[in-house]
């Protein structure tokens, strides 16, 4: 049997809102995931250290605020300089279409705006990790 | 045959085929009478309409004041102030926590300056304001009854609400700074302060508008807002102060949701119920303090990103809904608010939309329109009963900070959220536009940005501000909060000190950071 893709689930700056990214880390280990749920208000530096600390696969951010460029490419930033590009980052929120070409751009695999579903994200993730192994 | 196997209310309520007079009361009180199920006053909205109040507020202090100014000249009653995050949770713009986040979901506020900027050309004894701030309430009323007094403006006479509602802060919105016991008191003073002060500030607004935007069902929003409703008045009494004295500046702010039938008949269950628990087990004598006054705003979380104009039509039935249950005041979200702040059309719009219930649709000329109806008196009955047990749950677990403290409302909310969008996705829910009546290619609406630059240019104007004072008031008005926040004395009057010398959002707070502590998960 194959070891479950552990994923971080990570609110960066102080944004309060935290249903999308509850839901998402309930749903995602209802799935046979492992979660680690950061809670809100983390700083990306904060985020960078859990993520290579707890050695996950992938990491989720959540923005509801319109912070999501500034704080997602820092995270993106951090994980280069303390060398852990190779995990891959999905993102949820308030984010509008405009912005999300310029977040792949930086390296942000998939985006989910308002509407997206649950089993989407879910398929999203089985699919990057089938496709990998 | 029906279309459904049952059918029931957004709460899980079941709605019957058809009610009649088995599922009414027989005698209602009538509108302005105890219980206030029927309405606060006598004449409700034929004596005055609700106060039309869009929450407003993004970038600079200059930028806002320049939305509000075309608000009130669109129509528009009263102000409700958003500020920014950092601003709410206690940072200057300069902090470094505040990165990405200045002036993005509201107005940057560091110090005095920005508030007087806010208000310029707009008399504060003329306009009442609503602002959205907890943790830091006490500081931005401060700052709110400065500016009055630098305007000419008796802050005796200034009008409006501060939220300072921290437990649901805990619960569901999560701009808390402080642990709860400090938190409490420092709400406390706020009540005792006021009441001499500024008797025409509401001190509260007892929010369910955040615990039902989290995921909660209607019955779970006010029988978690009324629960931390009771533990204000436990903490206010404790603290020595007599419930007729301060209960009449309580005020409350609900969501107005999906379901019309259901929500209409939660703001008349509110009302009862409050009125009850106030006569009953605190004792008070005066009406005001029994009667139940709410602001409300439309439900942001059922706005769509698709289709983003059948959002306005979304908004009208909500709004009805809450202009059916008696509302006070009421925000309406504009249609693009899935994605980013208001443009000036849509806010426009959505203020539109209020003018357009009250002047046209008759349902403000006549009080409580929907008293009597069958379905309405019934699941106000139900919905009555079943917050009435969450309460008693509630008091079991040791009251509403107990509550919080162990995560009750949390996880009650947190499995309602996920059983909401299980519904959504298998449809069981359907969501025009969403997960129904799709269509493929949309045209991205035109969204309201905010100047990058914003950020830049707040810093260098809180720079000059902290160069131009005089730093030794400062240092002096600073160690005086702190020294009074480790005593019990009322921190009211040295805020307004610190705040008189401009001191800023961020320095007041970490005065009492450094005497309080702050609050962790």
């Amino acid at each position: 049997m194959r070891k479950p893709i552990r994923v971080l689930i990570a609110k960066p700056g102080l944004d309060g809102h935290d249903r999308g990214a509850l839901i998402i880390a309930q749903a995602l280990r209802d799935d046979g995931m492992e979660v680690i749920y950061t809670g809100i208000r983390q700083t990306p530096s904060q985020i960078v250290a859990t993520a290579i600390q707890e050695d996950v696969d992938l990491i989720g951010l959540s923005c509801l605020s319109g912070a999501h460029n500034e704080l997602f490419s820092e995270v993106v930033r951090l994980l280069n300089e303390q060398g852990a590009p190779d995990i891959p980052i999905f993102a949820g929120g308030v984010i509008p279409a405009s912005d999300i070409p310029y977040l792949k751009k930086i390296g942000i695999k998939e985006v989910f705006p308002p509407g997206s579903t649950i089993k989407e994200t879910i398929a999203f993730i089985r699919q990057m990790f089938s496709m990998e192994g | 045959m029906e279309r459904k196997k049952s059918f029931e209310t957004l709460s899980g309520i079941p709605l019957k085929t058809v009610y009649d007079e088995s599922d009414s009361p027989k005698h209602l009180p009538k509108p302005g009478e105890f219980p206030y199920t029927r309405g606060i006053h006598k004449n409700m909205y034929r004596s005055r309409l609700w106060t039309m109040r869009q929450y407003a507020g993004f970038g600079s202090a200059e930028e806002t004041n320049k939305r509000y100014r075309y608000l009130l000249k669109q129509g528009q009653a009263g102000l409700s102030v958003a500020f920014d995050l950092p601003t709410q949770i206690g940072y200057d713009s300069d902090d470094s926590m505040s990165i990405g986040e200045v002036g993005k979901v509201g107005v940057a506020i560091d110090s005095l300056t920005d508030m007087e900027k806010l208000f310029e050309g707009i008399p504060l004894d003329q306009v009442s304001t609503s602002m959205t701030i907890n943790a830091p309430a006490s500081i931005l009323l401060a700052m709110y009854m400065v500016t009055a007094e630098k305007q000419g403006v008796d802050p005796k006479k200034i009008m409006g609400t501060i939220q300072n509602d921290i437990l649901k802060e805990y619960i569901a919105r999560g701009t808390y700074i402080f642990p709860p016991k400090p938190s409490m008191r420092l709400i406390t003073d706020v009540f005792q302060y006021c009441m001499e002060h500024t008797p025409h500030f509401n001190t509260i607004s007892i929010s369910g508008y955040h615990i039902r935007e989290a995921g909660s069902t209607a019955v779970q929003e006010i029988a978690f807002t009324l629960a931390n409703a009771i533990a204000y008045v436990e903490a206010a009494v404790k603290a020595g102060l007599d419930v007729d004295q301060f209960a009449p500046r309580l005020s409350f702010f609900f969501n107005a949701h999906n379901h019309f039938l259901e929500e209409i008949a939660k703001f008349r269950a509110a009302r009862r119920m409050w009125a009850t628990i106030m006569r009953d087990r605190f004792h008070a004598k005066l009406p005001k303090s029994m009667q139940l006054r709410f602001h409300t705003q439309t439900a942001g979380s059922t706005l769509t990103a698709q289709q983003p104009d059948n959002n306005i039509v979304r908004v009208t039935l909500q709004a009805l809904a809450s202009v059916l249950g008696g509302t006070q005041s009421l925000h309406t979200n504009a249609r693009d608010e899935a994605l980013a702040l208001p443009t000036e059309e849509s806010a426009r719009i959505a203020l539109r939309t209020q003018q357009i219930i009250a002047h046209e649709s008759g349902v403000a000329d006549t009080v409580d329109p929907f008293g009597g109806s069958y379905v309405i008196e019934s699941l106000t009955d139900e919905i009555e009963e079943a917050a009435g047990s969450y309460l008693k749950q509630i008091e079991e677990l040791g009251g509403a900070v107990d509550a919080v403290e162990q995560g009750f409302m949390q996880r009650e909310i947190r499995k309602a959220a996920l059983a909401t969008q299980r519904d959504i996705e298998s449809t069981e829910q359907i969501i025009v536009g969403m997960n129904q009546f799709k269509i493929e290619h949309e045209e991205p609406p035109e969204l309201l940005r905010v100047d990058p630059a914003l950020s830049d240019k707040q810093i260098k104007s809180l720079k000059k501000i902290k160069s131009d004072r005089n730093s030794e008031a400062v240092q002096i008005a600073l160690q005086q909060l702190q020294q009074a926040a480790s005593q019990d004395d009322n921190l009211m009057p040295f805020i307004l000190n610190a705040v008189r010398v401009y001191a800023t959002v961020g320095e007041i707070c970490n005065s009492l950071r450094k005497v309080f502590g702050e609050y962790t998960v």
